[in-house]
């Protein structure tokens, strides 16, 4: 099929789904009873509920199947691959990995934010400080971390300059676990400090004067209100941005496969299914991990949503 | 228009022999005319009619600078049936081929460059055409028996190979050798006394890089497959290969525990770039370059690293850097050749593709490639190529390595592993190895590694 014919198949779709849902919205408003509602209602939520079947549910029902299949997807295994996962040295690695990185990135990304935040709060440099810690996240994962990469270099790297000048030696930073997995983490949090303190500086001003104004008047001033007044103001917000990080980072996988492919005890579940799906050919496995990091997902997400609908009332 | 006529009829005839598997002599030409009737070379192309206008889209992993000469050596194929050639490189391809084999987002032609994974193309996706006549039929009598079966999977023939490399080649610099009165080493202990003498002088005799992004590891898999073949000979090389022996049998651990000699030694690595750790950090593209300053003496890689040497290098046996065959322990028992190779899948039968699958495994584009490579870096094991096509030194010398009737050619052990092994725990352990992990710890995480 040539892209003129692909361009006119898609035409006469978008052409037929247009006309399809027309008739029905035209014949069910004359239909004035409570049955014309429901088709009319039908008739707007059958794209979308139509879409996510194909798009979300379908995939990811096939994914939990093919965790509990071998490698060519050709046998029934039961639980084999998930055992593996849980027994597997280097899998056991990658767990770790993870939980090192979900546990430190979003508590570290959110504090540092939280505190850039109250720091530039309504001083005269306000607005480029905030620029400045928010331009990270203009740049693609793949961007920083190469640009950390050179940080790290044997040879050329800053930091073998910076700890060869003060006497502390050169290293091989990239090499020695886990303090390798640690320098990882501080691209991610380079990148995600200016979401968090954007986010909460946008609450942090959002508090109501009276409150800020009765606290002065009872003489609370400095770290105390920034304890018992500015954190509990921005309570709801400083939880949707610790699970948002959180929900990010459980997916990372950019900075893993630019900077050390994995390798030197790195890996992590998003590069690891990657890996075992696609490059190991390793199909349930690959599956089995991306069930995992479903399963782990989800608690947060929840609780995200319910902060989330917390923060808009 | 007699002559015309009877070349079409030759060409019906052909593929009617051939119309075994896809039924039906006329399936394979597209009719009319062909472009390329009467021309030189395009014989065996006409017979599929005129294609002008088709478009054969390629998915390789041969990318800028190397590309050009491929792309320059399909031009023959354009005239010849009017088709085009859309040529798409990438890195990524190895990984990206399985996920598009899965989404049935397939081109018509890829090259792949393992065994391996033409295997799991074939077993697992079941996307892979099997080789039409004409290409079978091409490369029984052009290349070896071998090099067929490289390209099969359960004794069908699927992907007839394309281009070659030779992997056991040491780099060096001719001038430096000349200086110092060093001498080529002939065996392994030759090889292993000159070490000595040279780091003696106070170089690093070796040097070497093993980051490659996502296939970090691989030189080194490379220089354990062939230690091994020297070692333990070809016998044992395929026995290991097809899991016969287990992955951590003593006699790898002794092949390996040779390369350990050299490589995890501080007084022969890492020449100009560091200590022994440092290989796993150094990119395989870098890792032969202190040669050119005189910091480093040999670093053993594949015939293919002459595109890495910066412009204005001359790689002659008289110029700043040459290769010299990686010596075996025991040269009684025959010259042990490591090399790669890529091979060609199709996805589909449609005249065109099969069209340009037939160019390319003749005779034909071996030498159309060979002249369009003047800069040098590409050979192939086609019978048929005539090595006066070949410009460049090292081509010439990677052409000789493998007509060698003394060569005992391998392929690269990890490109036919499955790819559990083959591209993964083999590259990943090897890294661990050579950051520290001993020799059994490393053989027995692969062999565990191993797919039941």
């Amino acid at each position: 099929m040539s892209l003129g014919e692909k361009l006119l198949q898609a035409v006469i779709i978008i052409a037929l789904f247009f006309a399809v849902v027309g008739v029905i919205l035209v014949l069910t408003s004359k239909l004035r009873s409570r049955l014309g509602e429901l088709i009319q209602s039908a008739a707007f939520l059958l794209p979308t509920i139509l879409l996510l079947g194909v798009g979300l549910l379908y995939p990811a029902i096939s994914t939990v199947r093919l965790s509990f299949r071998n490698n060519f997807d050709k046998l029934w295994i039961g639980f084999d691959n998930y055992k593996t996962i849980f027994t597997d040295s280097d899998l056991v690695r990658v767990l770790i990995n993870t939980a090192l990185w979900v546990i430190i990135t979003p508590i570290v990304a959110t504090f540092v934010g939280l505190i850039y935040a109250v720091l530039v709060d309504r001083s005269r440099f306000e607005k480029t400080a905030k620029a400045l810690i928010f331009l990270p996240m203009a740049i693609s994962l793949v961007g920083a971390s190469i640009i950390w990469k050179f940080v790290y270099d044997d040879n050329t790297g800053i930091l073998n300059a910076i700890t060869d000048t003060f006497g502390l030696g050169r290293h091989h930073w990239l090499l020695s676990s886990p303090g390798n997995t640690l320098l990882l983490i501080v691209i991610f949090v380079w990148v995600q400090a200016g979401f968090a303190t954007v986010v909460l500086s946008a609450s942090i001003k959002a508090i109501p004067t009276d409150i800020v104004e009765a606290a002065k008047l009872d003489g609370v001033s400095g770290v105390r209100m920034f304890r018992y007044i500015t954190v509990p103001s921005i309570r709801p917000t400083l939880i949707v941005v610790l699970t948002a990080i959180t929900i990010t980072t459980l997916k990372v996988f950019d900075i893993v496969r630019t900077v050390t492919g994995g390798n030197f005890k790195t890996s992590v579940l998003a590069y690891e299914f990657y890996v075992q799906s696609f490059r190991s050919a390793n199909r349930g496995l690959g599956a089995a991990l991306a069930v995992l990091i479903f399963v782990l997902v989800l608690p947060v997400v929840i609780y995200n949503v319910t902060q989330m609908r917390k923060v808009a009332r | 228009m007699a002559l015309t006529a009877a070349f079409v009829s030759a060409g019906m005839v052909l593929a009617g022999c051939g119309g075994s598997d896809d039924g039906g002599s006329d399936s394979k030409s597209a009719g009319g005319t062909s472009p390329g009737e009467g021309k030189a070379g395009c014989e065996q192309l006409t017979q599929f009619g005129d294609l002008t206008g088709k478009k054969v889209h390629v998915y390789t992993t041969i990318v800028a600078p190397e590309d050009q000469s491929q792309k320059d050596s399909y031009k023959l194929f354009t005239t010849c049936t009017g088709a085009t050639v859309e040529y798409e490189g990438s890195k990524e391809m190895e990984a990206q081929i399985l996920v598009r084999a899965q989404s049935g987002n397939l081109p018509d032609i890829a090259y792949l460059p393992q065994p391996g994974l033409l295997n799991t193309l074939v077993t697992q996706t079941s996307t892979v055409k099997e080789a039409p006549k004409t290409v079978s039929d091409n490369v029984d009598k052009w290349w070896g028996e071998d090099w067929k079966g490289y390209g099969s999977v359960d004794g069908k023939f699927y992907a007839a190979p394309l281009g070659a490399n030779v992997k056991s080649f040491v780099w060096y610099s001719p001038k430096m050798f000349a200086d110092n009165g060093w001498k080529v080493p002939q065996t392994w202990d030759e090889l292993m006394a000159l070490s000595d003498q040279i780091a003696a002088k106070g170089i690093k005799p070796w040097c070497a890089g093993a980051e490659s992004g996502e296939a970090t590891g691989w030189p080194l898999t490379d220089w354990l497959e062939d230690a091994l073949l020297r070692t333990a000979g070809a016998d044992t090389y395929d026995q290991w290969i097809k899991h016969d022996i287990p992955f951590n049998d003593p006699k790898i651990a002794e092949a390996l525990d040779k390369v350990g000699a050299i490589l995890k030694n501080d007084k022969y690595v890492n020449g100009g770039i560091g200590d022994v750790k440092s290989i796993a950090t150094t990119a395989f593209q870098q890792g032969g370059l202190p040669i050119l300053d005189g910091k480093c003496a040999m670093h053993r890689q594949a015939s293919f690293y002459a595109a890495n040497w910066p412009k204005g290098t001359t790689v002659a046996e008289d110029g700043q850097v040459f290769a010299f065959y990686l010596p075996t322990v025991d040269p009684s028992k025959g010259k042990p050749v490591e090399g790669g190779g890529e091979f060609v899948a199709a996805f589909n039968d449609k005249p065109e593709t099969v069209a340009f699958q037939t160019y390319l495994s003749s005779d034909v584009w071996a030498n159309e490639k060979a002249k369009a490579t003047p800069g040098g870096g590409w050979v192939s094991a086609n019978k048929g190529l005539d090595p006066n096509n070949l410009v460049s030194p090292i081509d010439k010398l990677s052409a000789t390595t493998l007509a060698d009737p003394e060569a005992v050619f391998r392929f690269d052990a990890s490109d036919l592993m499955p790819a559990e092994v083959g591209t993964n725990s083999f590259w990943k352990q090897m890294v661990a190895w050579i950051t520290g992990q001993d020799t059994k710890k490393t053989l027995d995480n692969i062999e565990s590694s191993w797919p039941s």
